[in-house]
């Protein structure tokens, strides 16, 4: 028990999710369903069940543009990292579709800011996209070689 | 997946608190605009106050067959569990500083007992078994000549694993030097099991009002006449200047009735639950897979059923089924504010794995066959849903 001072009692601890959170939650993009019969160009996982979030990303890449044509994805965790996933396959492939340099530059920050914001203690644990789509162009490029 | 919600709401979510009985609310609400006075006062209103504190202290103690002044009105278990740790350690500490606890009391005793160690006094935790009972043979171990307290959970929140008390008194009286003081957490329960406190041999116990169908904010710490407790909170010394502050009278009456109304209805209450709690089970173990009971069947209350289902993160699967109309918890670490899994899941050692995906459905005297088919036909769904996005099969 340490001294504490006197603190917000709302500083960031609300548990209300935003609406483009639950969104995403009750009705995620991307989810791939069938593993089998899926021919990914490269794949990605992060995390483990054991720190409560295990992530799968599958992407597809366009072999004239390089960029991410398919961004699939698997994911077991909490409300904000199912919809944190399901935002980032939508970024992933949004406009075109990312290059390789921009997926290994997307930011955590990136996909909480477009889900309008997540409760502070949920921002480090649940946003795992961003890497697992890391991993997963990294093995694109070593797939690719 | 059709997320409109028609408006059914089923609450499962008993141990966290329970809603309020009709007939209690309607008297509490009487009193609360009527018995408006400060029990202290002398005037009328006052000693209308106090009247109504003073019948509702003697109701109390004829449920748990104690004495009336035996009663401590305080805010609710947190407190009563606070004022039991802190003050009787407190107040005995010349006579030793060693307490023993459990693993999985609830963290009004544990973070009480954390306070205790920064003040010098040592704490031996016992473990418990996979059923989440405590073993008396290393309870018996664990107590050493400066031992001052014992403090064992009734039943717990979480599994609703019940504690072998009598067995616990009954090994703490046959102690011939100094008999460390027995504090009990009845929370849990008071609404299901006997509470009578000769029966049961302890010298302490916590009743919290709002597990109990009454209101929140109130609850009693039971202490055994002669046993030395320092208050916690001072002041006006209210409760004989155990416990200062003006009393809610109002609360204290609803609490009182409360506790009467579940003390006459809990042989029924309990035959009714528990038959509905293990259909649930059975219909849950048939219907979905890899499934798992968190503790034992056994010695457990009637109204609670823990399980962890493989591959379905606990955060998820309760914001799901809420959307659905459906109210019940999870101890996965995903949904604490300290991103911890259960303290209770990991002294049953569960893999971490599982106590992410554990989820707790505690019933209640009002819940009924059809809710809770409603409730497993809407798991089966949620549950094949989650596992249908999920990375861990």
């Amino acid at each position: 028990m340490s001294d504490k001072s006197v603190q917000n009692c709302s500083d960031g601890q609300d548990w209300i999710y935003t609406d483009e959170v639950r969104e995403h939650f009750f009705f995620p993009k991307n989810i791939l369903f069938d593993e089998a019969n899926y021919n990914a160009d490269g794949f990605g996982v992060v995390g483990s069940a054991e720190c409560g979030d295990a992530m799968n990303v599958w992407i597809k890449v366009d072999p004239d543009t390089k960029r991410i044509l398919e961004c699939k994805w698997r994911t077991f965790g909490c409300a904000s990292a199912i919809a944190a996933a399901s935002m980032m396959s939508i970024m992933a492939t949004e406009n075109g579709g990312m290059t390789m340099e921009m997926a290994q530059k997307l930011k955590p920050e990136q996909i909480v800011e477009r889900l309008g914001g997540l409760p502070d203690r949920k921002f480090h644990c649940s946003v795992l996209g961003h890497k697992a789509l890391r991993n997963a162009v990294l093995d694109y490029l070593k797939n690719a070689k | 997946m059709n997320i409109m919600n028609e408006g059914i709401r089923v609450y499962l979510d008993n141990a966290s608190t329970t809603p309020i009985d009709s007939e209690v609310l309607l008297n509490m609400t009487k009193n609360l605009s009527k018995n408006y006075g400060n029990p202290s006062s002398l005037h009328l209103e006052g000693r209308l106050s106090k009247k109504l504190i003073n019948q509702s202290r003697q109701a109390i103690a004829r449920v748990i067959n104690a004495d009336a002044k035996e009663i401590i009105f305080t805010s609710g278990g947190t407190e009563s569990d606070n004022l039991a740790i802190l003050g009787i350690a407190r107040a005995n500490k010349h006579s030793g500083r060693h307490i023993i606890t459990s693993k999985i009391e609830h963290k009004a005793i544990i973070d009480a007992c954390k306070v205790l160690e920064q003040e010098g006094f040592s704490v031996t935790y016992l473990d418990v078994d996979k059923n989440g009972l405590i073993s008396i043979n290393a309870l018996k171990s664990s107590i050493k000549p400066d031992t001052i307290l014992v403090s064992i959970m009734y039943a717990n929140n979480e599994i609703g694993s019940i504690q072998p008390i009598k067995e616990i008194a009954g090994v703490l009286k046959k102690m011939d030097s100094q008999k460390p003081i027995f504090h009990t957490d009845a929370c849990q329960a008071a609404v299901s099991l006997d509470i009578d406190v000769t029966k049961l041999g302890v010298d302490s116990m916590t009743i919290s009002s709002s597990k109990i169908y009454g209101p929140k904010g109130v609850g009693c710490l039971y202490v055994k006449n002669g046993i030395k407790i320092a208050p916690q909170i001072v002041g006006g010394g209210q409760e004989g200047g155990l416990r200062s502050g003006t009393e809610n009278s109002a609360l204290i009456g609803g609490f009182a009735d409360a506790l009467t109304l579940a003390n006459k209805k809990r042989v029924n209450d309990n035959q009714k639950i528990v038959e509905l709690r293990d259909y649930f089970m059975n219909e849950i173990l048939s219907k979905i897979k890899n499934v798992y009971i968190n503790g034992g069947m056994e010695y457990r209350l009637p109204n609670n059923l823990n399980l962890s289902i493989k591959g379905v993160e606990g955060e998820s699967l309760i914001l799901m089924m809420d959307h659905y109309g459906i109210a019940c918890s999870t101890g996965s670490a995903c949904s604490s504010s300290d991103l911890n899994p259960s303290h209770v899941l990991m002294a049953l050692k569960i893999p971490i794995d599982l106590a992410h995906c554990s989820v707790r459905f505690t019933l209640g005297r009002y819940t009924t066959k059809q809710e809770i088919d409603y409730t497993i036909k809407t798991l089966v769904k949620c549950v094949a849903r989650i596992r249908s996005m999920s990375s861990i099969l």
